[in-house]
């Protein structure tokens, strides 16, 4: 009842200063993967970009919608010298990284596949992440119900996830059920079955989610916000594709989609845990040992485009509170940048109560709940927004502060003291990001997908410690703009007073 | 089927909470755990929505709020700043029962937590103007919440018609019309009266030597005298004659059925068997709701159960679904009450018997890879009656047989126990 799986499906009457698992986490149930979603992105955000303050429901979902997919990949950095893992790579390709934990009899294992929606065609939006989704729906030995039934008897879980540059499977279970928990995983990514049954199922339940969507102020408008700025590129559209896109996709798509995709040389697979490496190897040989490299074609993505002048879109909704998203696009990964715009941001709006944004438009002005920044980097680009909610009256007086703000940290030098501060938390919350096996696996697969290397630990901390007020300032120069931005607003326009 | 439940590594990984208790009341819960060099620090105050009055619901939640705007010591502004400074995360909660705060940081780090929380038991400054601005961010935060989330304000309006007498009724966060006028004054009393040592328990898990730390909090709580004992709010629900019904017409895009029944809490007679219940139904894809409402008739495109059992007081067994495209709520409300009505009939099998105690036993082993969700085991069953509830509970749940499943959803899940509640999408106005 108040345990691990349970708690996620009760309703938490409680409320907070600004988080943790309110009101109504159920909504979901029909839809595992979006629950899972919800506790991936409050486990694995990274403070230097997105606070790991602000959660409540509403904004993590809508956070859902902008970051799901690196919610565990931008996580990044930990504490201690000692190498967080064991890297290597198999005969066949794929990249294995393993941490032995010995403390709980519990072992955690994440198989990123890079074959998120980036991979997949516009007229096709949401094929990647139906067949993450269909992975645990049935296999050659198995029907949807006897995995689930299986993994749900020993307490364990499995879970998939879709997303914009690469999808997961996740499995978490007892030491004693070691050997189920890695016959299961194999068995759905190497020989998922993919019935017509089971794809009508889930593309019904997808299109369920997505029409619920509908009726979340936070979700309509980064949906608008993402499909605006990217255009035509796959970050713009949803992982989940839309209810004409769904029903474009075929089954044969979907076979084809694994065939193509899923194969070990296209894989990281993290492990962490109580397990060896003897038992590791044993488990591999024995559950993986069919799977076979593949040649891989990448698809050429469309160029970004650049923004000019300001664009806004306004969203008519009968609802109290206006929903502001201002943003623009932002930065890649692996732009060497990331570490002072992670400063830049948290003084910004990605340190909570630290943050410019909050003290103006929360502390003094009483104008929102919530309100943040955040750069959310991806393998080819990125966003940088600041999302709030108001209610309808005070929508204008909240975006002119939005932008007052921006303009602020261009323009002049931020003070010693926030500098100092910004890089005390980033550098001195380190351990917080890699306390736990999940927390460790989630970072093992983004140190490897964007090529942090296995001493990133140290490297986080010397190139935060390096960034000057100069610095942040010519970053906040070259990545905020204040005039080609895109503002979307959802709420009741007419009791708005927008100019 | 028996032998894998049998063998469970439990017992090697029950955990061992040291007690305290130091002249003025202050209850210290402290669980060593080295696995990393992290801890949490945490204060909860015995007070929530379940000690407030008519009139000035939402006080215990918007003063957590105002526990964060400074001292006569430590300024405006500052507490966050000071924790985030030291690379920690602080934040609190608030719920019928408590109002808890926290601080997750490296755990050479917990002196400045200690003395702050200390700090701000006794010394807050609640000044008019601080008060009001926040009371403004309240109320943005509940018509995020509520005002505009259907499915919340559906569940909300499903509670207080469940509930006549007892506060549970009301929200947490509070009714709007009260919010609007709670004062400074208002705050100030609930903080004399409810902040202070003997009304409170600190709780600390993570890579800590129990006596260092002890000493600590020892040296900045110790001198803060003890209140004035706190009168027990005991209050009982009247008896409920039978079934209620609410609606909440509201531009949305699913029908929505939400059923609650009133049934005892976690830590009496029929708590257990009630979780037990609750992941019989409704604990993961291969159990009952999802099966038959979601994945064989497809009428819902969600679906579940859930036991409400840590309150002091009984609180809510509940149910609820969303119809799927083209199906009606009311088949969906249907098929719901013939699961319901089933396992009243029916006891379950051995097999879904041993698959929810297997689902409680492991998540207690996989809940302790976080000092987080430890803490909070640990508080939310001290706030009901005790933290030693925890073995209580686990060997309760051990003993569910079949046959109590089946005669606690006969004996609770009735109409003359039931509220439900039926969302009714209205069109977007163009």
């Amino acid at each position: 009842m108040m345990h691990g799986i349970h708690k996620v499906r009760l309703i938490r009457k409680e409320v907070a200063r600004d988080i943790v698992f309110t009101g109504f986490p159920l909504k979901t149930c029909g839809n595992d993967r979006q629950k899972q979603s919800l506790r991936t992105v409050i486990l694995g955000l990274d403070p230097g970009i997105q606070t790991a303050f602000n959660f409540n429901t509403k904004r993590t979902k809508a956070l859902c919608v902008l970051i799901l997919l690196f919610s565990i990949l931008v996580c990044a950095s930990t504490a201690s010298a000692a190498a967080i893992a064991d890297r290597e790579i198999l005969p066949n390709g794929l990249t294995l990284l393993h941490t032995e934990k010995k403390a709980l009899p519990m072992i955690r294992v994440v198989v990123a596949i890079k074959a998120g929606s980036i991979a997949e065609t516009a007229a096709r939006a949401g094929l990647a992440n139906l067949t993450a989704d269909l992975l645990n729906e049935g296999t050659v030995r198995r029907s949807s119900k006897e995995i689930s039934e299986a993994i749900e008897f020993v307490g364990g879980s499995l879970q998939t996830s879709g997303g914009a540059d690469f999808v997961t499977a996740t499995l978490s279970v007892l030491k004693k059920d070691m050997d189920l928990g890695f016959d299961l995983l194999s068995d759905i990514l190497l020989n998922p079955v993919f019935s017509e049954q089971e794809v009508n199922r889930r593309r019904a339940l997808i299109k369920g989610s997505i029409q619920q969507q509908r009726e979340e102020p936070g979700i309509v408008a980064s949906k608008a916000f993402m499909k605006e700025l990217f255009d035509d590129h796959p970050y713009g559209w949803p992982t989940e594709g839309t209810e004409e896109t769904l029903d474009a996709i075929t089954r044969q798509d979907i076979v084809d989609f694994h065939k193509e995709y899923y194969a070990p040389n296209n894989a990281i697979m993290a492990v962490v845990g109580d397990i060896s490496k003897d038992e590791l190897r044993a488990m591999l040989d024995r559950y993986f040992g069919k799977w076979e490299k593949k040649q891989i074609q990448t698809r050429r993505l469309p160029e970004l485009r650049p923004a000019a002048g300001p664009r806004v879109i306004k969203i008519q909704k009968e609802i109290t509170q206006a929903n502001i998203i201002l943003g623009h696009s932002g930065i890649a990964r692996e732009n060497p940048d990331y570490y002072a715009v992670s400063v830049m941001n948290y003084i910004l709006g990605g340190g909570g109560f630290a943050s410019r944004l909050v003290d103006n438009i929360r502390d003094n002005k009483g104008l929102s709940y919530d309100v943040h920044s955040s750069f959310a980097p991806q393998k080819y680009g990125g966003t940088f927004s600041v999302g709030l909610q108001t209610k309808n009256q005070t929508a204008q007086i909240a975006i002119d502060e939005i932008l007052r703000e921006m303009n602020r940290i261009r323009t002049e030098p931020v003070s010693d003291r926030e500098l100092d501060d910004a890089k005390a938390y980033l550098t001195g919350s380190f351990p917080l990001r890699v306390d736990s096996n999940s927390k460790i696996a989630g970072f093992l697969i983004s140190i490897e997908y964007y090529d942090l290397g296995l001493n990133y630990i140290d490297n986080y901390r010397q190139y935060i410690e390096k960034v000057t007020k100069e610095e942040v300032q010519r970053v906040a120069r070259k990545y905020l703009n204040t005039k080609d931005y895109l503002l979307v607003i959802v709420g009741d326009l007419k009791k708005t007073d927008l100019k | 089927m028996i032998l894998i439940f049998v063998s469970f590594p439990l017992a090697a990984h029950a955990i061992n909470v040291q007690e305290h208790i130091l002249d003025n009341g202050l209850k210290v819960l402290i669980l060593e755990d080295h696995k990393a060099p992290t801890a949490t620090f945490q204060i909860w105050y015995r007070i929530g929505s379940r000690y407030e009055n008519i009139g000035k619901t939402g006080l215990s939640h918007l003063l957590e709020h105002m526990m964060f705007k400074g001292t006569k010591k430590h300024g405006p502004k500052t507490f966050s700043q000071a924790i985030q400074r030291i690379g920690g995360m602080d934040n609190a909660f608030t719920t019928s029962e408590y109002t808890g705060y926290f601080e997750f940081l490296a755990s050479d780090r917990l002196s400045l937590p200690i003395e702050l929380e200390a700090d701000r038991m006794k010394n807050l400054v609640l000044t008019n103007e601080a008060v009001l601005s926040e009371r403004d961010v309240v109320i943005e935060e509940r018509r995020m919440r509520y005002e505009d989330d259907p499915q919340n304000l559906l569940f909300e309006e499903v509670v207080a018609a469940a509930f006549k007498n007892h506060p549970y009724r009301w929200p947490v966060i509070g009714w709007m019309s009260d919010l609007q006028t709670l004062n400074p004054e208002d705050l100030r009393q609930h903080y004399a009266t409810y902040y202070a040592p003997n009304n409170a328990v600190v709780l600390v898990v993570g890579d800590v030597k129990p006596a260092e730390v002890l000493a600590k909090i020892r040296d900045a709580f110790g001198r803060i005298p003890a209140g004035p004992e706190i009168k027990a709010v005991a209050v009982a629900e009247d008896p409920q004659y039978g079934e209620k019904r609410v609606f909440l017409r509201k531009e949305a895009e699913l029908p929505m059925v939400i059923s609650v029944y009133k049934v005892p809490p976690i830590h009496q007679e029929d708590g257990p068997a009630l979780d037990v219940l609750s992941n019989i139904l409704s604990g993961g894809k291969s159990t009952r709701i999802y099966n038959s409402l979601v994945y064989e008739k497809q009428l819902a495109f969600s679906a579940w159960a859930g036991y409400e059992g840590m309150r002091r007081d009984p609180h809510l067994f509940y149910t609820g679904a969303t119809a799927a495209r083209g199906k009606s709520i009311e088949d969906v409300e249907k098929a719901m009450l013939a699961e319901i009505e089933k396992i009243s009939k029916e006891p379950p099998t051995d097999q879904e018997i041993h698959k929810a105690k297997n689902q409680v036993e492991a998540a207690f082993i996989m809940e302790q890879d976080s000092f987080y969700m430890q803490a909070k085991l640990i508080g939310s069953f001290e706030m009901i009656g005790g933290w030693r509830l925890i073995d209580t509970y686990l060997e309760a749940i051990r003993k569910v047989t079949a046959g109590d499943v089946q005669r606690v959803a006969a004996k609770y899940l009735v109409p003359e126990r039931r509220t439900t509640g039926v969302l009714i999408p209205l069109e977007a106005k163009k």
